[in-house]
This record gives structure tokens, sequence and C-alpha cells, in this order.
């Protein structure tokens, strides 16, 4: 039991070590592939396991809860870590093509697998303390890959990256000390009873307020969003496909986790905020995208404005609303990272990211255009893609809680990424190319285009298998919401089960 | 600025603070200390020597890359990690061998091996490579 919960954390290390040391060679990056590819397995051989027999957990060096380290999967967990390693293993292919070869002398495929660790690590761990060395990892991590070519715009975006990053990391900090303090323990299904018993109820939502910020800066929520937005545009492609995938999505996760399982006592304060930092990241989001014009950031502030729609789900606090929060995280983070990594080839072969500077790739490169369609409309919530499906339980289940006004926000904000697609779809993929080139997929190297363009049909096929198939990962996204409103399961896999 | 004085101090200062590190990070199982303090004393060192002979000295004498260490260091960590797969313990369970103790005698436990000094070595050489990979890439763009 307790290597199945060990070894999604464990597979990606060694992976990073290995390759590492082979970064003279090709070996490195088929390393990298061959790594990530062996985390699915075990990402596929964990969710099997707790779909069948229900939460586990297990203490690492043996040390029972709540004193050591504790690793859980509920379904949650489980999908996280499993949608993980389909994204790590998509870019890693599509680094084969994405990244050169002094950036992987300079060791962009370790960076790469220690940031996958920690995303693994943030997604499995039991321990609140143990939660944020994750996120000290991912830091370190992602850090490194922002950095990696060191053109000044990088040093710029990775400056304010850290920045705001460890000023989340304070308050996280803080707020892990008050509750410590507060209730002396760490272990999270330990704190989900030992708050109850705390006296001062309002010196507990203050906490909760604490790591609300902490890891609204991490999910980059309205109004702590604005480090995304100036450095994702900035690194290799494939770096900020994973960003753009992963690494927000942790904030949520961790959202998620904290605000259902610990800081439930006080839902009608702490939700209501959080329905209005839903509420504003939409539409901030979705407007900031609006003034853009390069292809990335565009992306990202839309990842900002889809970011609202998770919050959203979390902050109803309906069975409904959760799954539309779970069904959400799962879609967008195959969608987004996605759109990135076409971002990359469309770069690759126009020569710009300014959408208004390219054109032509629809006349010239017609399977790319179908690729961009896909995750394009999917992002934007049309029928039959999953990202419809992820909007209509939404707002779906805002309308069941009588939200009227913010389902009418929510409906706007999807008008409004169909305004942002298509001004990408019209400069970038209809135009013609204002210097008069025909940018086609052939420029590339061979050798870069296959793997390159594997990964996001793969990632595109995923789209639209969840789009016409949603019936068993709703049902799915059902039963993780089940789990997390009713945490009595994850409490007792902890607590009452000494292995 | 070289100053003589902090170049010929630094000679003597290297071998003890390398010294003082490895017995940090011994001592760490009884008393206060460990592989992160000592990885931390062992690269100051080195900091050291590079501030007063220069990043390419000291990158001469270090011999390896630092980023190196710090990833050999990482590797060693996750062995030290796995080892307790083999006795079909949970993931970073200490395993224990007492060289040559006295069966009979329950205090006399011999010399104690264990992962979790792996391990812990594994951190010392983690935060010694990547502190040395810091300080050298920020001295070098001075």
């Amino acid at each position: 039991m307790s290597w199945i919960l060990a070894l999604p954390i464990a597979v990606p290390f060694a992976t990073a070590v290995l390759a590492f040391l082979a970064r003279h060679s090709a070996a490195g990056r088929w390393l990298s592939v061959a790594g990530n590819a062996a985390l699915l397995v075990a990402a596929v051989l964990l969710m099997g396991t707790v779909w069948n027999e229900g939460v586990i957990a297990a203490q690492m060096g043996g040390w029972p809860a709540p004193f050591g380290i504790t690793l859980v999967a509920d379904l949650l967990s489980g999908v996280m870590v499993l949608i993980t390693a389909i994204t790590g293993l998509a870019v890693s292919v599509y680094a084969l093509g994405d990244i050169n070869e002094r950036k992987e002398y300079l060791g962009y495929h370790a960076l790469f697998n220690v940031l996958i660790a920690g995303v693994c690590g943030a997604f499995l761990t039991g321990d609140l303390f143990n939660l944020y060395v994750w996120f000290e990892v991912m830091l370190i991590a992602s850090f490194g890959l922002l950095i990696l070519g060191g053109k000044p715009e990088q040093i710029d975006g990775g400056i304010k990256y850290v920045t705001l990053n460890l000023v989340s990391t304070i308050l996280f900090l803080s707020g892990i000390g008050l509750l410590y303090g507060m209730t002396g323990t760490l272990n999270m299904a330990d704190l989900a009873q030992a708050v109850d018993g705390v006296e001062n109820q309002g010196l507990l939502t203050v906490v909760a307020m604490t790591f609300m910020i902490a890891f609204g800066v991490k999910a980059a929520v309205f109004p702590l969003f604005f480090w995304l937005p100036a450095a994702y545009h900035t690194p290799a492609f494939s770096v900020s496909a994973v960003f753009a995938g992963l690494l927000t999505k942790v904030g949520v996760y961790a959202l998620i986790r904290m605000f259902t399982l610990i800081f439930d006592h006080d839902t009608g304060f702490t939700h209501t905020i959080l329905l209005w930092v839903a509420a504003f990241t939409m539409v901030t989001g979705v407007l900031g995208a609006a003034a853009q014009s390069d292809f990335r950031k565009i992306l990202s502030f839309h990842i900002v404005s889809q970011i609202g729609y998770m919050i959203l789900g979390l902050a109803l606090y309906t069975p409904m609303a959760l799954v539309g929060a779970v069904f959400y995280l799962v879609h967008h983070i195959v969608v987004k990272a996605n759109l990135f990594l076409i971002a990359g080839v469309s770069q690759r072969i126009t020569g710009g990211s300014d959408v208004y500077r390219i054109g032509g790739l629809y006349k010239s490169a017609p399977l790319l255009a179908v690729l961009f369609i896909i995750p394009a409309f999917s992002l934007a919530g049309f029928p039959p893609l999953s990202g419809f499906w992820a909007k209509y339980i939404i707002v779906k289940a805002a309308l069941e809680a009588q939200g009227w006004l913010i389902a009418g926000i929510a409906l706007a904000v999807g008008l409004m990424t169909i305004y942002s697609m298509t001004k990408i779809w019209a400069e970038a993929f209809w135009k013609a190319h204002p210097d008069g080139r025909q940018p086609r997929l052939t420029d590339m190297p061979q050798a870069h285009r296959r793997p390159m363009l594997l990964a996001i049909g793969g990632l595109a096929t995923l789209t639209v298998i969840i789009g016409l198939v949603p019936e068993p990962f709703v049902q799915f996204a059902e039963r993780a919401a089940a789990q997390l409103l009713d945490p009595a399961a994850y409490v007792a896999a902890v607590l009452g089960d000494p292995g | 600025m070289r100053s003589v004085i902090l170049r010929v101090g630094t000679r003597y200062l290297v071998g003890l603070l390398l010294l003082f590190s490895v017995y940090m990070l011994l001592r760490g199982h009884n008393q206060p200390g460990g592989g992160f303090i000592g990885g931390l004393i062992g690269s100051t060192g080195f900091v050291l020597y590079a501030i007063g002979c220069g990043t390419a000295e000291a990158r001469a004498a270090l011999r390896v890359m630092p980023q190196s260490i710090a990833m050999v260091g990482l590797g060693i960590a996750l062995v030290a990690g796995l080892i307790a797969g083999l006795f079909g313990d949970a993931f970073f369970t200490g395993q224990w061998l007492f060289l040559g103790a006295d069966k009979s005698d329950p205090s006399d436990k011999g010399l104690p091996l264990s992962t979790v000094l792996v391990f812990d070595i594994g951190v010392y050489l983690v935060v010694f490579g990547a502190i040395l990979t810091l300080v050298f890439a920020m001295e070098e763009e001075i």
C-alpha cells in the first residue's frame, strides 16, 4: 500500500537524477520520456487502487499519524496525480522537439522532473507542513525552468514570479505556525477534527484567510494574479505548458482541500469571500485577455479567468458545484497545456508570437488549425467538447443555489472567452501572414515535428473523449465530490489505519 | 578587491569548515546538527574561497560541477528511502545495522550504521551543491 503512494513521487525524482547525469547525450531526453511513462503506470495503479478500495493512506518511515508524514490519496488526489502524469508524458514528448541541446545541458529535464515530483507530492501529502515543502520544491524547480536560457525578459518574469510566490510562502508558513499553535497538530486529517475543538472560532477564520491568500497567490486568483501573465509568456513553450496546466491548479487543489476538509466551520463567511473572488477572477481574467495580442499572454489571462470557474465551484459548496470544480480541474489541465504547446508550434513556423504579426496558418497548416480548434473551442465551452460539460455543471450548480447573478457572470465570461479565441483564430489562422510567409508544418525538421504533433494530438484526443463520453467522468467527479463533502473516510483512512 | 589577508586566511579556514561540516553531519543523530546544516557549513568554505580567490579557482578546487554534486546527493537520498523496500517496510523507514554489536549485552550497540545517515549524506550533498551553484552563478554575474 505504502509503495503505491510513494511511487508517483519517487519515480520523477529518480528520473530527474538519471536525466541530469545523462544530460550530455540524447539519452537524457529519452530517460525523461521513459520516466514520465513509468509515472503514468504508477498513477494508473494508484487510481485503480483508490477507485476499488476507497481512500488509502500510508505513513512514511513507519511513523504513525499524526506524528509522521502521511501520504493520502482520495479520488481527487488520485485523478490529479493521473492528470499530472498524462501532462508530464505529453510535455516530455513535446520537449524532444522543443528543447535545444543547450537547455538540456543546463539541466532542463532534471528540473522538469523535479517539478513533476513536487506537483505529485503536493497532491498526495496529508500533512500541512509537508505540503509547504512540496510547494518549495515546485517553486525552486519552476524558477530554474523559468530562467533557463537567461533572456532578460525571462529574468524579469522570474523575479516577479519568485517574489510574489515567496510572499505567499511566508503567509502559508505563518498560517501553519498559527494553526499549530491553536491545535497542536499539522496532520490534515487530525486537523479536520482538532479545529472543531478550538475555542476561539473567530481566530480560526482569521487563520483560514491567511491560507486563502497564500493559496490564492499560487492559484492566481483576483487580486493576486498579476505575477502569472508577467511570467508565463517568457520561458520555453514546454515549460509554460506545464506551468499553465499544472502549477496554478496545485493552488486550486490546496484551496479545495483546505476549505472542504479543515476550514468548513464558517462557510457563510469564507465561502462568500471565495464567491466574490471567483466572480472578479473570471471577469478580470477575460478582460485582461481581450487587451492582449501575444499568443501566450492571451492564454495566460485565460488561465486566470478559468481559475475563477473552479473557485466558483468550491465557493458554492454544494455537491453539484464540487462535481463541477473537479471536472473543470481535469478538463482545464489538458486543454490549457495543449494550447500552450500549439502556441509553440505556431511560433516555430510563423516566426512570431504576436497574433497581429503572424497569420496564414489555416491555409498552409490545416492540421495545426484542426488541432487548435479542439482545445480552443473546448476552453470557450462549445458542445460537445469537454469545456461545455465543465461550464454546464458549474452554471447549473449556480442556478440551483439561486445565484442568478454569478451564473450570469459565468455565462458572460464564457462569451468573452469565445471572443478571445476567435481573435487568435482570425488573426493567426485565417488572415494571410503580413510578411507573405506561408507557414508550413514541414518547415520544422521531421525529428522535431513528429513528437510535438504527437503530444498535441494526444491531448486533443483526450479532450474529445471527455467531451463525447462525459458520463463516466461525471460519475467519477460525483464520487470525488462526495468524498470531499464527507471527509469521514479520509480521516478514518489516515488515523484509523496504523499501517 | 582581493585582500591578501582574506586569501591566506581562507586557505586555513576552508579545511576547518569542511571538517566541521562533517562533524555536524555525523553529530546530527544525537544532538543538534545533520545533513542540512552540515551542507551549509561545508558550502561556506568554498564560498569563502570564491570570495577570496575568485570563482574560477574555487571551481577548479571543487573539481566537479556543483550541480552534479546536488543531483548525486538527491539520488543518494532517494536510494536511502528505497532501501526500506528491500526489507518490506514503508518508504523511508530507517534500516539499521549494528556493526560488531555484542548480542548478549544490550548496552553494547557496536557501530550503528543506518539508511538515515545515508539520507543525511544525500541531503548534505544536495545543500552543498545547490548553495554553491547559486553563489558561483551570482559571483560570476557580478
